[in-house]
Order: structure tokens, then sequence, then C-alpha cells
């Protein structure tokens, strides 16, 4: 076992949790923030996307105790004073989202993308975009999601 | 009142998925709940021996293990296949039995085997390990080409066979035939897929020891038809006692209309050991256990003039059941396959002749657009192939065969209520730039590229289904749909439905369609689905039936809530009833304009009884509250169509294919909100795209899955498409009172043919098979090269 110590959305959490406890496991199975979901268990599809000290990464091929100590933001840290995040908004104005099971990491890893490139064009984002597989939009519309988003943030 | 039917509505369902508070039954955690890991067969085919436990009971954190023994003494039964489909010479359909775990043989790797249940999932998993199975392997019939001639898998079914069908004339074909000037042939494989709902499939069970209830919460697009299957056939516990629930649900495709072994074994396995269990499944345990789609190999021949008429078409195919018959597995290459197989177009005489044969592979069943796609494939290959024999332009040979005349009466089943296809083809070609594509090629030839055009013209049988059409067409099912509305005293409202969403977005274009209806704002509305303990039987989501079906229920109970609602409102009113007109919310007496809101008029609904100002109006003979429910039984299937053009360019040194433009222009009647159409229709064309040019299902020859990870099989991502170019044309449906045709399956139904069309044009008529992969491409590049040299 062991303890990891995390601020996650803001709030410090501590858990004693087995040596080989995922990140994405410990945030669903040990804090309930069920937002972040596992579609593929080979980091490829990339559900389980959460930011880590700012940037994203693959929650489910990251130990949990390997980012000890780190900031960790989730879907669910998002919206602000129960307003949602420009890409939050950004994706219901454009319909980029169906089933919903995609929609928290392709939320988390297109703000990320919008952090590192400010006005990406339709190329850049799908290219971004590749590690996040949704089966439900055809990605058009979440394309036209980081779009919208780009000039509100 | 501005009419939200046809207007770009903000959907309901978003402000909890983009903040992480949808709830998937993944989500879910009931206290003291035990984890289920299965075993599961390695084999393709293997006896199984014995099965030994006694390692696994020992094991740390394990309650209790599980086998094929147990639940054949217990009696639970096994999955069925839904549909009795009648072979050409009248017999029966064979279908072998399927137990939820196998006792005695085990048919495709994956088969569950056992289960183990533990305190954690790590003592589950390590469980597992140590339940020792001893296999007598046996060779597997893997391709479903070889299957025929293969010994019999399942007992009692001769040559592998389920059966053998046909639907039309051979006879009136083979004269059609003989008049033809040239006959065109296709030899076709519709390649095998993966539906991958990017959630994989779960279940949690809890049994309630007290009411000895089971609230089962699954990953399902009918929770109601899911209670019936493990009730009646299953034997689980009967209705009453079983309640289903399928929350948020993460796509489905056709992979999730079936029950399956998983949620049978843990709901009777609940009872057995009186503990809640949560069983989620791997992606690999997907790849091997979702059911698949498509698998057919397929001869087709289309019997033309000179000048291009259609005067006859058959197909020969096979298609692959894989080791069980499943709910919709029967019918998806026959009924739903071979009466779309001749396509938009006016052909004087057809057969279409279906074996469908067992392989020890996963079962194969509907997936989106189950069957029509591969119909759709096979008449649009056929269609471009003798535009090219006889020197014709690929839209003109099209045109030339399309009916004019609605309703049209189409050579093998259905008698089409509406369409233009001749005005979908005309607006997707001034879409598409068509006639400044030779331009477009010769660009890309002097940049050492290769470009192709594809067209394909569509048509499809959804809105599934008239119960009358299909109980005699072999399913054991009416297929109507329910709803109920429920007007509660204060205003607010509750829509049951009996359809589930999966992504479709009901909570959005129900609220739209009801909040039109009863002249209420939408966020008045609240759409209920998904849970048998809430508003009654329904049949669920597939087949592109959500609307045509589940939304004229809704149309017909708020007109029901309407009619008492004129009776009560005119007591109110003191006047006659036929006085009383209701618009926008109010109904109004004509004379007087005197007027009640509808929220007054349920208020009122609920308080029988007088006191002061406050009186009842409950006309005599009704009775108070203001509920009202509706199953409606459509009066035919609806009739979705439509014409696609691709355009592709093909790197010859690489073989690599870009999609550089596609131009869809849908017929789906009338619009209830076109963000969400549009959204269906990409979602579909990216399925359809993934099919020709990406993905597959690959066995090797002992039977083991090759693709069975993201890592392996290859699904579309956002670089893989351009911006689609959509049009719509709106015949409204005659066949329901909204006027619509459903737009579920369009996409991935016509795109396959239309990207395919495009890369064999490119390749200057030589025919590759799907997926066109790089590889593929590159070879066919390199032959087209050599060929051209000895030309020269």
């Amino acid at each position: 076992m062991t303890k990891v110590t995390l601020e996650v959305n803001g709030k410090s959490v501590s858990k004693e949790v087995p040596d080989h406890t995922l990140l994405s496991v410990f945030l669903r199975d040990n804090l309930n923030l069920t937002g972040t979901h596992v579609g593929c268990d080979t980091s490829q599809c990339g559900a389980c996307v959460v930011h880590v000290n700012g940037k994203s990464i693959k929650s489910c091929s990251t130990l949990a105790a390997d980012v000890e100590g780190s900031k960790v933001t989730t879907i669910e840290g998002l919206a602000k004073d129960g307003k949602l995040h420009p890409m939050q908004a950004a994706f219901k104005k454009t319909h980029g989202l169906q089933c919903g099971y995609c929609t928290p990491g392709m939320v988390m890893s297109a703000v990320d993308l919008l952090q590192t490139k400010k006005n990406p064009s339709d190329q850049e984002i799908r290219e971004w975009l590749e590690g996040n597989i949704c089966r439900c939009t055809g990605y058009q519309n979440i394309v036209a999601a980081v779009k919208e988003a780009a000039t509100k943030m | 009142m501005a009419s939200l039917v046809g207007s770009r509505v903000e959907r309901k369902e978003d402000t909890r998925f983009l903040q992480g508070k949808g709830r998937y039954t993944a989500d879910i955690n009931i206290a003291n709940q035990t984890y289920a890991v299965f075993v599961r067969s390695p084999h393709a085919r293997a006896k199984i021996k014995s099965v030994d436990t006694s390692k696994a009971l020992k094991s740390s954190g394990v309650v209790s293990v599980l086998t094929g023994k147990e639940i054949a003494e217990d009696k639970i039964g096994g999955l069925i296949a839904g549909w009795a489909i009648r072979s050409e010479d009248g017999s029966e359909m064979k279908v072998p039995g399927n137990p939820p775990l196998a006792k005695d043989v085990a048919n495709f790797v994956g088969e569950p085997i056992a289960v183990v249940f533990a305190e954690t999932l790590d003592e589950a998993k390590e469980g597992a390990e140590k339940v020792k199975v001893d296999y007598k392997v046996l060779k597997a019939v893997v391709d479903p080409a070889d299957a025929m001639k293969s010994e019999a898998i399942h007992d009692g079914v001769d040559k592998n066979l389920c059966y053998d069908w046909l639907l039309g004339d051979r006879k009136a074909v083979d004269e059609a035939f003989s008049k033809a000037d040239k006959i065109i042939k296709v030899d076709l494989i519709n390649n095998r897929l993966v539906p991958n709902a990017m959630e994989p499939r779960a279940c949690v069970v809890d049994y309630n020891t007290a009411s000895e209830e089971i609230t089962l919460y699954t990953t399902s697009q009918n929770p109601h038809l899911s209670r019936l299957v493990m009730s009646a056939f299953g034997n689980v516990a009967p209705e009453n006692k079983l309640r289903v629930v399928a929350p948020d649900v993460g796509g489905g495709f056709g992979s999730k209309i079936n029950v399956y072994n998983e949620e049978i074994v843990c709901s009777w396995a609940s009872k057995k050991i009186e503990r809640p269990i949560k069983w989620v499944a791997e992606r690999t345990e997907s790849f091997l256990t979702d059911t698949h789609g498509r698998d057919h190999i397929t001869h087709a021949e289309l019997a033309v003039t000179k000048d291009g008429k259609f005067l006859g078409f058959k197909n020969e195919t096979i298609a692959n059941l894989g080791a069980y018959a499943r709910v919709f597995a029967t019918v998806t290459p026959t009924y739903l396959f071979g009466p779309c197989a001749t396509g938009v177009y006016v052909i004087p005489a057809a057969y279409s002749n279906v074996k469908a044969v067992y392989t020890n592979t996963a079962p194969v069943d509907a997936y989106r657009g189950a069957g029509r796609p591969e119909a759709t494939y096979t008449i649009e290959r056929l269609v471009e192939k003798a535009a090219l024999e006889l020197g014709m332009d690929k839209t003109e040979i099209r045109m030339k065969n399309f009916p004019t005349q609605f309703p049209f009466k189409q050579t093998l089943v259905h008698t089409v209520d509406s369409g233009d296809y001749v005005a979908g083809l005309e607006k997707a070609k001034q879409m598409a730039d068509y006639a400044g594509f030779e331009a477009r090629r010769k660009k890309s030839e002097a940049n050492g590229k290769l470009r192709g055009i594809g067209v394909s013209s569509y048509f499809e049988a959804c809105g599934i289904a008239p119960s009358a059409a299909v109980m005699s067409l072999g399913c054991g099912v009416g297929l109507w749909e329910s709803a109920e509305v429920r007007f509660n005293p204060t205003g607010q409202i509750s829509v049951f439905t009996g359809a589930h969403s999966h992504g479709q977005s009901h909570d959005t274009t129900f609220a739209q369609i009801a909040a039109d209806e009863l002249g209420v704002p939408m966020e008045n509305i609240d759409v209920v689905h998904g849970d048998t303990d809430k508003g009654t039987f329904g049949m669920g989501t597939y087949g592109s039936r959500s609307l045509t079906v589940g939304g004229i229920a809704i149309v017909n109970a708020c007109k029901k809530i309407i009619a008492k609602g004129k009776r009560v409102a005119a007591k109110m009113l003191e006047v006659n009833e036929d006085e009383i007109e209701f618009k926008d919310g109010e109904f109004v007496a004509l004379k007087s304009n005197k007027k009640k809101t509808i929220g007054e008029v349920a208020f009122a609904c609920y308080l029988p009884g007088q006191r002061d100002e406050m009186k009842s109006p409950i006309p005599e003979g009704d009775e108070p509250g203001l509920i009202e429910s509706s199953f409606y039984d459509p009066p035919n299937f609806s009739f979705p169509a439509g014409s696609h053009i691709c355009e592709v360019e093909i790197d010859p040194d690489t073989g690599n294919v870009k999609v550089e433009k596609y131009t869809a222009v849908d017929d789906f009647g009338r619009i209830v909100n076109p963000n969400i159409v549009e959204g269906q229709v990409h979602g579909g064309l990216a399925q359809g795209i993934g099919q020709a040019l990406h993905e597959n299902t690959q066995y090797d020859e002992t039977g083991q899955l090759m693709t069975a990870s993201y890592m392996d099989y290859t699904m579309p991502r956002a670089d893989n498409f351009p911006d689609f170019n959509l049009g719509f044309t709106c015949t409204h449906a005659t066949s329901n009172p909204l006027g619509v045709k459903g737009c579920g399956e369009a996409g991935a139904i016509a795109s396959p043919p239309t990207v395919m069309n495009a890369v064999i044009d490119a390749l200057g008529g030589q025919e590759i098979s799907m997926p066109a992969t790089a590889e593929k491409v590159w070879r066919a590049c390199k032959a087209m090269k050599k060929s051209k040299a000895k030309a020269a």
C-alpha cells in the first residue's frame, strides 16, 4: 500500500491505496470522481484524459503514486462558480457530443490544446485530438467546438 | 408561439455530460458489492472436459465460483434468436442452444465458462486465474466461405447452415437476364466490424433479500426488452421481480440490443450469493464478446440494356452468424438486407438468396444500418460498374432508373410512401460541384496523385416497424412503442418513453415535440426513459425507430391530454366542448374569447370537489388526473433516402487514401432538430468511411481474434476526415403525423459504397475490397502502373 496525496480540483486529498493503483482508478473509485472514464485500458481512446499540473495526460496509464504531490484537474473541476468553462459551453453550443462517454477526455484534451496553441487550424485540431476516439460525432462538431472556444479563451 | 420542432435547440443532456455528471453503469457502486470476473475460453472450439474450481474457491477474497453446471441445474435459460426465418424449402431455421455459461463445449474465443466473485476486482482476477478448465481442442470453423463444407460445430445443424433463404422469383429473374444486353457482376466481401461503443459493456446487480427483487443496472439499448427476455427465456426472475435500469449508456450502435451472458449470470448469481455484483468489461472482452457486424460474402449480378435500363437483379450471399444466433442476427441478413438490395431503382425482377452459417467466431448481429449497408454496398457497386462498362455517366444511369411516382412499389417487399430521388441526386451534384470534377482530377494528376469520384444513392427501410408486418416475417414480438405523458398538478410534465437514448438526444427532441403539442416551455418537460420501474413497457432504440415510432406515441399521448383538457376547459368556461380551441397552450372559448391555460386545466384535473371560487370542472364520466398513454404501432416502415458523392485522392507512392470531399444529401422527412440530425449523419458517415478505409475484424485460421484492442483494430480518428458537406431534401413521410423518417443509420448505409466507388474510380476501375488500406491501394497502384507500361 502507498499513501497518495494530491490536490484534486483545488482540494487536498490523501488516500492509502495499493501500489499499482492507476490514477483513473484513484479518481473514480477512491474519490468518486466518475466523470473520468475508461474506454480502452491501452491508452488509445483518451476518455480518461485529465490535467496533471496543467498538462493533459491519460490517467488510465498513469500510476496514482507517480503523480504524488501534483495538482490534478478533472472534468468535474472545470466549471467555476456554476458557470461552464468556455470549452464546455462551446461543446454544448456546437453539439459536440452525443452519448457523452468520450466527452470528458475530449474536453480536457481540447482545453490543453488551446493552452498550448491559441488559434489552431482545423488540421491542427484534428491532429491534436488524434488520441481521443469518439464513435458518435464523426468529430466535425468537436472541431467546431474547439474553434468556437478559441474565440472565448 | 414559435414551433420548437425544426429549431436548433441546444441539448438538455449536455449540461450533465459536460461536467462529468453522467451516470453510466460503471459509475454505480452498491454497498457490500462483489466484483465479477469471467473465465473465458481461450480456444475457438473445444470440448470442456472438466472445470476445477477448488483452488479458486480457496483464493483470497473469493466469495463464490459458478460454472455452467450450476446454471444448468438452476434451469437458467440461454440467449435467444428473436426472429424465426424459414429456408427456401420451407424448413425452419436451425438454432443451437446458447447457455449463459458454456458447460460442454466452447464455440468462440471469449465464450464464458465460469465466473468468480470476490471482495475486490484484483482478488476476482486472481481467483479467475486459478479456475482450471481441461479442454479438448477441436478444429475450428472460422472462414464462412468454408463453413458449409466443414464439420458441423453444433449438434443438429447440418453443414453449419442456419437457413438457406430466398426472397423473390428465380424464374422471373432468369427471364429478365435472358433479355439483357449485358450482365454486370461483382464479388464482394462486406468486412466484419466491431461496433465499439466507447462505453464498454457493464452490469451492476442488486438483489433485495426482503422483496426478492433483482435490480439490474446495465448497458442496454432496450431495458424493457432485456427484462422480457431474461424473464421469459432466461428464467432469471418473474418480470415483476426484475427491474432493469439502463442509465446513461455510452453508445450502442446495435451491440447493446442483445441480452448478454454476463447480465444473465450476474443477475442469477446475485440472488444465489445474496450479494450485489459489479462487472465491467475490459476493452478486449468487448472485442471478443460484443456482437459484431456485417461479414457477408456476396456474388451479385445486374442485368442491363445497352442504354442503361435495369432489367433484373440477383444476389447469392453467405452471411456469417458467428457461433450463435442472437436477437437480430437472423433477420439482419434477410429481411433487413434483401428487400433493400434492389436499391432506389425500378428493377422489374429480382431475388435475394442468403445462406447464413455458423462459425467459431463471436456472434454477429445488428450493427448501425444492419443489413441495409450490405444491401446498398451490393447494388451501388453494381450500378457504378454498370456505368463504367456501358460508358455512361454515373449519375445519369441512376437518374434513368429512379422511380418518379410515389408511393413506389419496390421490387421485393416495400411500398415506399414518399421521396424525390431525382431532386436528391441533383442537389448532391450541385453541392459537390460534380461538373468540375475532371478539372480537379487533372490537377491531382499534375501533382502525381490519383483522384476519383464516387456516387451512391440509397434508401432504407427503418422506423422498425409495423407489428403485423414484422411478425409475419418471423419477429417474435411486435415492434410498437409506448409513451406516457404525466401532467403533474403544478404544471411540470414527465414524458415516459419506451425508447432509450444512448446518444440520440431524446431528452431534447422528445421534449421539443411534447412542448409543441402541449404549448408549454420545453424546460417544463422531463423525458424519462431507461428504467422498467418508470413508465410503460417499450421496445427500445434501434433501427432508426425512436422518433418515427416512439415520437409518434408521444404525439398521440399528448393529443389525448388535449382531448381531455378540452372537455375540462369547456366545463370551466361553461361552453360546449366543440366551442373550445386549443392553441399555444391555451384552451379558448371561441365565442367569448375567454381562456384557460393548460396549466390551469391540469391543476383543475387534480382537484375534484368544490370550495368557494374553486370548483371541480371534471365532466361526468371523466376521472381525476391528467395522465395519458399511447401504444403506437406504425402502419408502415419509414424510408429515408438520399445521394452521396465522395472524392478521394490517392498517393500512389504510399497508397494513402485521403477523403477530399464528402457530400451527403439526405431525405429524412421533417427534421425535428437540425443540430441533432446533422450530428447523426456525421457519426454515421464516420462509421461508414471507417468501414471503407480503416476498420476490419481479423481472426486467424485457429479462430483467435487478431484485432482485439485499439492497438490492432483501426478506429477512425479526427484526422481521418474532412468536414462533411450536408444537404437535405425533406419530403414528409405520409405514414405518420410528424412526417418524420429517421436518420440514425443513413450515414453508415450510404458511405461505404460512395467511398469505395471513388477509390475504384481513382484506380481506373480496378476493384479492391474493404477496407481500402494503404497497403492494398499501394499494391493496386503498382499493378495499374505495370499494366499501363505494358499497354504503352
